[in-house]
């Protein structure tokens, strides 16, 4: 896929003027390529008009993976392939086996959920990422805008309203 | 809109800009090493070296060269074993119940826990897995694969195989949550570096932009993860309780065990907690981010959780005595009046007596006072484990069989070892990983820092 390469930054030096900044650039018809900031922002994702994350729904499934896996290899071993009385206890002592059960339950759900954050997120040690501004890690809230993508507006305007919305800088980025 | 406070304390002070929090962090990363850090490693590698002679004859000769006897089965390695893991557990805590609780102040202090609990657990795993004879076999034997003799498993009913299960559960979940914390912070310092510490830093941050969808996705991840982590804090050390709770010992076969090993754990993790971080808020000029603020909510963690192991102590001797056991009334009268009353009567000074200082304003508020107890503490709780072990042991069924435990060299020299262990990681950790996690204060900054409170 062709990447754009043309964008216009808004930076920002607080969290609640970028808020009101994104919804005043959304409202007004500008789509927002993505916001970058060196910190989790609350609140931002509502603005954006973000859907919430499903990432509980791959936790919980893989969680519910790790309770059959635990709960059938137990009693496979224990209680199929070579059935032994330990301490006068039952084949499948179902108590016995709760704490393995939980233990993978976790695990599984926290490295399920893990990955697939990471492949959602593309975040891999080999990724070259776009860098729109160095300070969006640092200090400063970048809004970055696709010139493109609102190819309908000219982009004096689209700078003119960020400046309009709070934006103590506004700059030109291009990437090769 | 944000909702400040003028009555609580900043947990931020020096009047700190964004710009300041990644300076000052950071600046220890892209520094060069201090005389003080480079001593400490030379001191915690020298200490590595020492014990690691006592590794290699215990791996070389066995557990024979441990003062290990036909009674007391086990002792300085069960009992380093639960003190390094109980260690542990206050940085999941701080990470993750905290976390859930919302408390802003964990925020300069959980980075460092996390890595302390990291670093505390490869040092438990050390003692079960060379207690096993043969370490080369041991991840064979505790691993669920069928015996050589034919289809035989690991026994699932055994809280000795659930331990496994809930260490390496617990260590590959706190390192994932660790890292994941990591990954703006290492984005940070890729974005100020040059060469090949951008290289090195580029990898390590995995590409992170701090795009706003990922920055919610990372919140949605962690707050999970916490929430897992959380019941993993309770199960771990209760899982560990059970290696001793489901015998038939008198002394260990009680009901309050989980809920007493928690607590214990909870009250020496934070401790070392205190120790590690007071140290590097010194050496590393940290004093703005690591406040008075939080080494006094931690100091008022331990008052609790100490308070806690004290009431756990009495319940214990009530509950022997009003069980009628005989075998059990005479384990407790042992422990206290026995041949081993001076590990007894020092850890009931170190755990119960010491911490009930911090009712004191001025004591828990005094960096010295903080840094002496949080070492008496942590002396105490080692007592605690080796007082639950051995003193239980040493008295056998059979009075012929009773025997005393005297260490020997190599015992010495593998507890040594894992000090060598412990602080080299966490030296290695401070001086090239951000020791602060600066997302996340700077995400306090604008309500929680002396600016907004002024």
């Amino acid at each position: 896929m062709e990447r754009d390469t043309n964008f216009v930054l808004g930076i920002y030096d607080d969290e609640d003027v970028l808020k009101e900044a994104v919804t005043k650039v959304r409202e007004s018809g500008v789509k927002i390529h993505e916001v970058f900031t060196p910190y989790p922002v609350h609140g931002l994702e509502d603005v954006l008009g973000y859907r919430r994350s499903r990432l509980p729904i791959a936790a919980f499934l893989f969680g519910l993976c790790g309770t059959c896996l635990a709960l059938a290899m137990q009693l496979l071993m224990m209680a199929v392939d070579w059935p032994m009385i330990i301490g006068g206890k039952d084949h499948a002592a179902i108590p016995d086996f709760i704490p393995v059960t939980f233990e993978l339950t976790v695990l599984l759900a926290s490295f399920g959920m893990v990955g697939v954050f990471m492949v959602s997120s593309d975040l891999k040690p080999w990724a070259q990422p776009r860098i729109f501004d160095k300070r969006s890690t640092d200090d400063k809230h970048v809004m970055a805008i696709d010139i493109a993508v609102n190819s309908g507006l000219e982009e004096a305007k689209i700078k003119e309203l960020l400046e309009a919305s709070g934006a103590s800088e506004v700059n030109n980025k291009s990437f090769e | 809109m944000q909702v400040t406070s003028s009555v609580r304390e900043p947990l931020v002070t020096g009047g700190k800009t964004y710009k300041d929090v990644t300076h000052d962090v950071a600046r220890q990363v892209e520094g060069k090493p201090t005389i003080g850090w480079m001593l400490g490693l030379a001191v915690s590698i020298g200490v590595l070296l020492l014990g690691s002679i006592a590794v290699g004859a215990t791996v070389w000769e066995g557990i024979g060269m441990w003062g290990l006897n036909k009674t007391v089965g086990w002792a300085w390695d069960i009992t380093n074993f639960v003190w390094w893991v109980g260690i542990g557990h206050a940085g999941t805590l701080i990470s993750a119940v905290l976390l859930l609780f919302r408390q802003k102040w964990r925020t300069s202090i959980n980075r460092a826990a996390e890595a302390m609990t990291i670093f505390a657990v490869i040092c438990a795993a050390m003692f079960p897995v060379l207690h096993m004879g043969r370490p080369w076999l041991g991840a064979y034997w505790a691993l669920p694969l069928p015996n050589v003799f034919g289809s035989l498993w690991v026994n699932f009913n055994s809280p000795l195989l659930w331990d496994v299960f809930a260490i390496s559960t617990y260590f590959s979940v706190s390192l994932v949550f660790w890292y994941i914390g990591l990954i703006p912070d290492f984005a940070t310092i890729r974005d100020r570096a040059t060469g090949l510490r951008k290289i090195i830093y580029g990898a390590l941050s995995f590409g992170w932009t701090g795009a706003a969808k990922i920055w919610m996705r990372y919140e949605a991840v962690s707050l999970i993860l916490a929430g897992l982590a959380t019941p993993l804090v309770l199960s771990v050390h209760t899982i560990v309780s059970f290696d001793f709770a489901t015998s038939v010992i008198p002394g260990w076969h009680t009901t309050i065990f989980p809920p007493y090993f928690v607590a214990g754990a909870i009250f020496s993790g934070f401790a070392m907690v205190l120790t590690l971080m007071l140290i590097t808020r010194k050496l590393f000029k940290l004093e703005d981010y690591i406040t008075m603020v939080h080494i006094e909510l931690m100091n008022i963690v331990i008052i609790i959780t100490g308070s806690i192991v004290g009431i756990a102590y009495i319940t214990e001797f009530f509950i022997a005595w009003y069980s009628g056991v005989e075998a059990e009334q005479y384990a407790f009268i042992n422990r206290a009046f026995g041949p081993y009353w001076w590990a007894y009567w020092s850890m009931m000074t170190c755990n119960v007596i010491s911490p009930q200082l911090f009712w004191f304003k001025k004591i828990r508020t005094s960096i010295v006072f903080t840094f002496a107890l949080s070492i008496v503490v942590n002396i105490g709780m080692w007592f605690e484990r080796f007082v639950i072990i051995v003193t239980s042991l040493h008295r056998d069924f059979l009075p012929s069989s009773w025997a005393m435990f005297y260490p020997t060299w190599a015992d010495v020299g593998v507890y040594l070892f894992t000090f060598g262990l412990f602080f080299t990681l966490f030296l290695l950790f401070a001086k090239f990983f951000p020791v602060i996690n600066m997302a996340e204060v700077k995400s306090v900054l604008k309500s929680s820092s002396e600016k907004v409170n002024k």
